[in-house]
């Protein structure tokens, strides 16, 4: 029961944790071509401007969101007398929905308004906002990037991310796409990312984006050198069936602990059994049908399991209970996740109980039921 | 109502079989006084289990009623046990943690009597036995001579028409041995079979007949030996 809560606790956390970096995306870098194509030789390096970012959404409709963000690491943050070395991305508004860039109350996330506009505005990743203004609240304040003065807007919530590809989230600071460009210059977009309305054919929407991209740079669709591809829901399928397979593993240690408890219980019983041959004996000899011998002793080892049962899921209860008001904040914690024990479990240990008090005593009670009475009568 | 043709009983230890009954035929009529005596080994116990319906012949007939008890189911057998044959053993066999009342309730609760019905009859049983200030006691509460009056309330619990006793006064002193041999008499005036196994002549003088048995055989049979 304990295992199963805390194997339950962990696939929920680390689905959360999971899906830090954002869900159901795919992320797409430019890469270098591996086939000659159409005249073009192979070697060519294939790399995203701005404009991909809506000639993909209008190229394919059955994806939700396209985005994309240029990067930059190294530059200068500065918010009064603190001066930080940090990593900076200009990003399109649709990342709080994909790479959940979700604004703390009070502020919000760069809108498509900020992106018309190229508003120097910032949103702050969560751990940088701590280095940078402590317990002040930075929005509305004047932060500066490599001395070019940004508006913050937002910090981000807190989030846990297992998964990134240029640094945690947390530690970044986003600006709209078409100021990045236009304050740093970058000409070339570092990824590309999309997600589709459905996830139920990313291959073939990934084929998808290869002609739709290749025939745009002139690159082989089947040439799969030429953009790098993280398929992130394919990793969460992946994910979510490692995550399954710890729990089962748990499952089956709590199940062989629960074996031993049952080879416990029947031999308790076929002990109490060989005890009371007199009494079964005595019982037989004044009227006592064998289905009546059978049903006593079967009553008693389901009382047992039972009770024991309860006693362990009681127990399991408070702990697990206990586990979820620990009020340290440790990342271990974060990390794992707290155990959790859902009805679902606990039917499934009451079940497995029943079925494991009902095998350990039917195979000592159907051995005192085919006693012979006068033997046990006999019994000292 | 109890005929037994040629009973054979056998007992197989590992691949030795030892015969403990070499073809026993009797005749026990309804209100038979009947005092079953031999030396240890001769088969006394085997042939009071055989008509105790707690074993089946290996061989011959049991006619119980004038039906054949081999053929009976064992749930067939332990009704029979239920209602029609009471126990009293050697050693009382009271279940230790029950007191006397509790003891005497348990064939009635096998036979299916209500609670109400069962506290009648056990009140009235005590009171039979002379045990009525005892009911609360456990069996380690009691002595010798009144766990075999609780013994013999249960096994008059249903109100059967025979009474098994193997040894009954054998772990008794003379005294209350007397009592319990007294209450036999009582019933077989009352119209019981009586089944008495003993060593004791004393007891066995009750009896209005007597079978010897030696060596798993019925050695002559004392019917008129006896007369009160």
């Amino acid at each position: 029961m304990l295992l199963l809560g805390f194997g339950e606790g962990l696939h929920q956390q680390l689905s959360i944790n999971n899906k830090g970096m954002g869900e159901g995306i795919v992320v797409l870098w430019g890469g270098t071509t591996s086939k000659p194509y159409k005249g073009l030789g192979k070697g060519r390096p294939i790399e995203f401007i701005e404009d991909d970012i809506d000639y993909l959404s209008r190229k394919m409709p059955e994806l939700k969101y396209v985005g994309g963000e240029y990067s930059r690491w190294g530059i200068t943050v500065k918010y009064g007398d603190k001066v930080l070395s940090e990593h900076v991305t200009g990003v399109t508004p649709n990342y709080e929905q994909m790479r959940f860039h979700i604004p703390q109350m009070g502020g919000r996330m760069i809108n498509a308004e900020d992106v018309k506009l190229r508003r120097r505005v910032a949103f702050l990743g969560a751990d940088l906002k701590v280095r940078l203004f402590g317990d002040e609240d930075p929005i509305g304040k004047q932060i500066t990037l490599n001395s070019i003065p940004f508006t913050v807007v937002g910090v981000e919530v807190k989030k846990m991310q297992m998964n990134m590809y240029s640094g945690p989230d947390g530690d970044k600071v986003s600006m709209p796409l078409t100021t990045f460009s236009a304050v740093f210059g970058n000409r070339y977009l570092e990824t590309v990312i999309y997600s589709p309305h459905s996830f139920d054919n990313m291959k073939g929407i990934e084929k998808r984006v290869f002609g739709v991209m290749g025939s745009k740079y002139k690159f082989d669709p089947t040439d799969d050198k030429a953009l790098w591809v993280w398929d992130v829901v394919a990793g969460q399928k992946e994910m979510n069936l490692v995550l399954m397979g710890i729990q089962i593993f748990l499952g089956i240690i709590g199940g062989l602990t629960l074996l031993i408890a049952g080879v416990g219980v029947a031999n308790i019983m076929y002990v109490s059994i060989k005890e009371r041959t007199r009494e079964i004996g005595i019982k037989m000899a004044v009227g006592a049908r064998k289905s009546y011998i059978l049903t006593q002793f079967l009553f008693e080892a389901l009382l047992i399991t039972f009770l024991g049962g309860f006693f362990g899921m009681a127990v399991s209860y408070i702990l697990t209970e206990g586990f979820k008001r620990i009020p340290i904040k440790s990342d271990v914690l974060d990390f794992m996740g707290r155990p959790t024990i859902s009805w679902e479990i606990g039917l499934i240990v009451v079940f497995i109980l029943g079925l494991l008090g009902g095998l350990a005593g039917l195979f000592p009670a159907l051995k005192a039921s085919s006693v012979n009475p006068v033997e046990s009568l006999r019994y000292e | 109502m109890i005929e037994l043709r040629d009973v054979i009983k056998d007992y197989q230890t590992g691949k030795v079989t030892f015969r403990a009954l070499k073809g026993i035929s009797m005749t026990i009529e309804q209100g038979d006084y009947i005092g079953i005596v031999g030396p240890s080994g001769s088969g006394k116990s085997t042939l009071m289990n055989l008509i105790g319906c707690l074993d089946l012949p290996s061989s011959g007939n049991y006619i119980l009623d004038g039906r054949e008890v081999s053929k009976f189911s064992s749930n067939e057998l332990a009704d029979l046990r239920n209602s029609k044959i009471g126990f009293v053993f050697q050693s009382f066999n009271l279940l230790p943690y029950a007191t006397a009342f509790e003891n005497i309730e348990v064939p009635l609760i096998f036979a299916k009597k209500n609670s109400k019905a069962r506290k009648q009859r056990i009140l009235d049983l005590l009171s039979q036995v002379g045990l009525t200030d005892k009911a609360n006691n456990k069996p380690t509460e009691m002595s010798g001579g009144e766990m075999q009056r609780v013994a013999i309330a249960r096994a008059l619990a249903n109100d059967p028409d025979i009474i098994l006793a193997d040894e009954p006064t054998g772990n008794l002193d003379s005294k209350s041995g007397g009592a319990i041999v007294q209450i036999f008499d009582k019933l077989s005036k009352a119209g019981k079979t009586i089944i008495i196994i003993t060593h004791d002549a004393g007891v066995a003088k009750h009896a209005r007949r007597i079978v010897h048995l030696k060596d798993g055989y019925v050695d002559g049979n004392g019917s008129a030996s006896n007369s009160h």
